[in-house]
């Protein structure tokens, strides 16, 4: 804490009253600090003095509470702080470009109509040197920052774009200049001054530059919009009484009232009502959805219909929003490696091209024709001002940056550049069947007596040897014995064989539960059962045996919905020119089923979990360029060897570490829109990148002259100064055009 | 003209030796408080040498408005940061392995040099 400044501290574990007199005493008791003032029922303290915030931090912990700063700034300040940064620079370039313009334009007219701008005779010399004085204020008042920039930069060797404007427009004064004090120093037919360039330049540049300010703008809507999401102030119920307090004040486990209409503050789970909550913004998926107690709901989504009470499970920078906002902005500022030639060849840009107008310059001074002079100066100017790294430099980041944000309007968080531009590559697509195609909560369909009496003792014992399962298949089993209202019975000798299935004890019965291979290794007859179990799998069902006593009791068979899109968008891949290969633990027979339910041809089917980084693999052997789609927990080898990894989260989930992309929502149309939308960046980075490229390799030598012996032509520096200022604007608009990509036609 | 020429030959070999040969010995080397200033156009100091093997803290103060000071990039070390006006931001830089790591704008218009060396 530099200076006399307020410093608000958020102090956790204060639970009386009586706390408030120890924190208070303990703050004021550190060296420096004048005041300090706890806001009880906030569980705050504002602090007023000059102390580091840490040494706070201690004083407080030293009477046995915690204490950590408040993060003051939101993200919702920042963004408008450098919206109003934004908006004075941009005040400022169109002040200075009307004072530039102001004199350029009547200068530029009057060349246009009288003719060239010759000093012959006194009075011309004095008027010119009006004018060039005028220039010379247009020059301070409207190109300061150009020639300031360029000089500090000379000394820090290094060059940019003010160096080459401020050289430009520098060389054409000072030739002017010498033109009006020392007319008899050049030839009569180069006794010309070029005041009016030297304004028009200035002028126009701080034009393209306001333009391309206001374009910028419009780049980082997106991120905006997500910053948007965010509530300002949270209802907390503490002490029996809810009062309203800024976000940042939220303390993990508080009590947080939602009512309708209102956004959910932080991330929590509910204890209290239920209602719909729309978690469109973040998941792009268009229903509400229904919560009840213990159901989490997510920090930036509306509450619709009831009031909830839930408990603050994330606050702060914690939250799936502050994490998904942290990403996308992360991603954004991120350069895939199609941008690096341009950065490289960015970083020689500039010297190379005062090289090159040193070298048109002399050119013309040794072989040009009359006025040599005039046409090494005109050419060197040129050359100057129209070269522009200022494209190059904005072309891929512009692009990105509104690519990324477009992803995440989609509900697609893309980790970083490099992502985004292999997923733009990618032709072959393994989807994981499991929670990915199918909905991911299979249910029990049928059971089928072979030695067993009754269903419900079937299902109440395989229950209680699947209670201690995590398998999704085993929650099924479990889930389904609860709504029989079927009671487990404790389990013993419990053991899960990876792939094949669980054994235990149960009631004294050995019990075995798995697939036809676990029961053959087993030496359980099934043979009579085979068939019964080939015809579930054929119908998309997942057979399992269940054996007691070493006996088979009955085939359970379970079955994970697919989910309603999946075929659609498994289409659209296809359709994209996309191989798309499904992989799952279940036997072939099921996964054919799903397969042909789903339109896919190719398929593994009882892969180990371990083996599906094989499969990735094989595929990357053949040539392909592989993304792989999983939930991000069993598939994390096979994501992060993937090309692409894609983990579909569950609305909420953002932080899979393992994945490239991200999808917030569980359909498989994110995967396709993930493609769609780097696909189009891709594009447009291609596009900018070429057009910035032409622009220099075509715009240079035609600057330096280089059309003149063929056709005579040769460029005015007023005309390369509004190229040069348009074309960065060229690129922004052309990132922006992005903006309006649909990604569902795609 | 031969005059000309010679010097136009050596203002070119001047910008050569300006621009790409010539390294400049202006090195921050505080390593428990680096600040770097964006301002007109440069990073200053624009060389900094820091420890190998330790991770460490940069803050830079941005004092222009241009939209091309409002971000600082470490490609190498994909680190990409928004920096407000006239506020101090700090950037955790991770513990490296001897080296020269540039950082930049977004354009590649200002550059800087995080040097990385082992300690003597």
């Amino acid at each position: 804490m530099d200076h006399k400044q307020r410093v608000e501290l958020i102090i956790e574990g204060a639970g009386c009253a009586s706390c408030v007199g120890k924190i208070e005493g303990a703050l004021k008791d550190v060296s420096g600090v004048v005041s300090a003032e706890m806001n009880f029922a906030e569980r705050t303290v504002s602090v007023e003095g000059e102390v580091p915030i840490d040494d706070l931090i201690k004083a407080v912990e030293s009477v046995g509470y915690n204490a950590k700063g408040s993060e003051g700034v939101s993200e919702d300040d920042l963004m408008d702080e450098k919206e109003a940064t934004d908006l004075a620079y941009y005040k400022r370039l169109v002040r200075e470009m009307t004072i530039a313009l102001t004199l350029g334009v009547p200068l530029m007219a009057y060349s246009l109509i009288v003719g060239e701008m010759t000093v012959t005779t006194t009075t011309e010399r004095i008027v010119w040197l009006i004018v060039g004085l005028l220039t010379a204020g247009v020059m301070y008042f409207s190109g300061k920052h150009f020639y300031v920039g360029a000089w500090k930069s000379f000394w820090n060797h290094s060059a940019n774009m003010d160096t080459l404007i401020a050289l430009g427009t520098g060389t054409a004064w000072f030739y002017s200049m010498v033109v009006v004090f020392f007319p008899t120093a050049v030839p009569d037919m180069a006794r010309h001054v070029y005041f009016e360039a030297t304004a028009m330049i200035i002028g126009l540049i701080d034009l393209g530059l306001a333009l391309e300010l206001k374009a910028r703008g419009r780049t980082s809507q997106a991120i905006k919009r997500l910053i948007g999401l965010q509530a300002k102030t949270a209802r907390v119920i503490r002490d029996g009484k809810e009062i309203d307090i800024p976000i940042e004040m939220v303390l993990l486990n508080d009590h947080v009232r939602v009512r309708p209409g209102e956004k959910i503050p932080v991330d929590g789970i509910v204890v209290e009502g239920h209602t719909a909550i729309d978690e469109s913004m973040l998941t792009g998926e268009p229903m509400p959805v229904e919560k009840k107690e213990s159901d989490e709901v997510v920090a930036g989504t509306l509450n619709k219909t009831g009031s909830v009470v839930f408990k603050a499970t994330r606050v702060g920078k914690d939250t799936a929003l502050a994490q998904i906002i942290n990403m996308v902005k992360r991603a954004q500022n991120s350069k895939p490696p199609i941008g690096r030639l341009a950065d490289i060849i960015s970083a020689y840009f500039v010297p190379v091209v005062m090289i090159i107008a040193v070298v048109s310059a002399l050119v013309w001074l040794n072989f040009g024709p009359e006025p040599a002079v005039a046409f090494a100066i005109v050419s060197a100017t040129t050359v100057l001002i129209i070269a522009c790294p200022c494209a190059l430099g904005l072309a891929t980041p512009m692009s990105v940056m509104v690519g990324v944000g477009k992803a995440a309007e989609a509900g697609v968080l893309i980790r970083n550049g490099e992502a985004l531009q292999t997923a733009s590559k990618i032709t072959a697509m393994i989807l994981d069947k499991t929670g990915t195609i199918t909905l991911g909560a299979p249910k029990v369909t049928s059971i089928h007596l072979v030695n067993a009496e009754d269903e419900d003792s079937v299902l109440q014992l395989a229950s209680s040897l699947e209670a201690g399962s995590e398998h999704p298949l085993a929650m099924s089993i479990v889930e389904s014995a609860q709504e029989q209202g079927l009671s487990p019975s404790a389990v013993e000798q419990f053991k899960a064989i990876a792939g094949h299935g669980v054994e235990g004890v149960v009631e004294g019965k050995e019990l075995l539960f798995g697939n036809e291979k676990l029961m053959r290794d087993r030496r359980i007859n099934v043979d009579d059962a085979v068939d019964v179990a080939q015809q579930m799998a054929a119908e998309a069902q997942t057979p399992m045996y269940f054996a007691v006593g070493g006996e088979l009791a009955a085939i359970i068979a379970v079955s994970d919905p697919i989910k309603e899109d999946s075929i659609e968008a498994i289409k659209r891949l296809q359709k994209n020119g996309i191989r798309v290969v499904m992989l799952t633990g279940d036997n072939r027979a099921t996964a054919r089923a799903v397969a042909n339910k789903v339109g896919i041809t190719e398929f593994f089917a009882e892969v180990l979990p371990e083996e599906k980084s094989n499969k990735v693999a094989e595929l990357q052997m053949q040539g392909e360029v592989v993304g792989m789609t999983g939930d991000g927990i069993n598939d994390a080898p096979a994501l992060a060897l993937a090309n692409v990894g894609f983990a579909i989260g569950t609305g909420t989930d953002v932080a899979i570490e393992s994945a490239d992309i991200t999808l917030m929502r569980g359909s498989l149309h994110g995967l396709a829109d993930a493609i769609a939308v780097s696909k189009a960046t891709l594009r447009n980075i291609k596009q900018n990148l070429f057009g910035a490229f032409i622009y220099n390799v075509a715009g240079v030598p035609f600057a330096a002259g280089v059309l003149y012996p063929f056709f005579g032509l040769l460029l005015s520096p007023v005309i390369a100064g509004a190229a040069m200022a348009f074309s960065s604007v060229t690129v922004v608009t052309n990132a922006n055009r992005l903006r309006l990509f649909k990604a569902q036609e795609h | 003209m031969l005059i000309i020429n010679i010097l136009g030959f050596l203002l070119i070999a001047g910008i050569v030796w300006w621009f790409w040969l010539y390294k400049p010995v202006d090195v921050s080397e505080n390593s428990s408080d680096l600040l770097v200033t964006v301002k007109n156009g440069i990073y200053q100091p624009a060389r900094l040498r820091i420890p190998a093997g330790e991770a460490t803290s940069i803050k830079f103060l941005r004092e222009e408005a241009s939209p091309c000071a409002g971000t600082v990039v470490f490609s190498d070390l994909e680190i990409s940061e928004e920096l407000p006006l006239n506020k101090q931001k700090t950037i955790q830089i991770p513990a490296l392995t001897s080296g020269t790591y540039s950082f930049t704008c977004q354009m590649q218009m200002y550059r800087g040099e995080l040097i990385v060396s082992d300690k003597p």
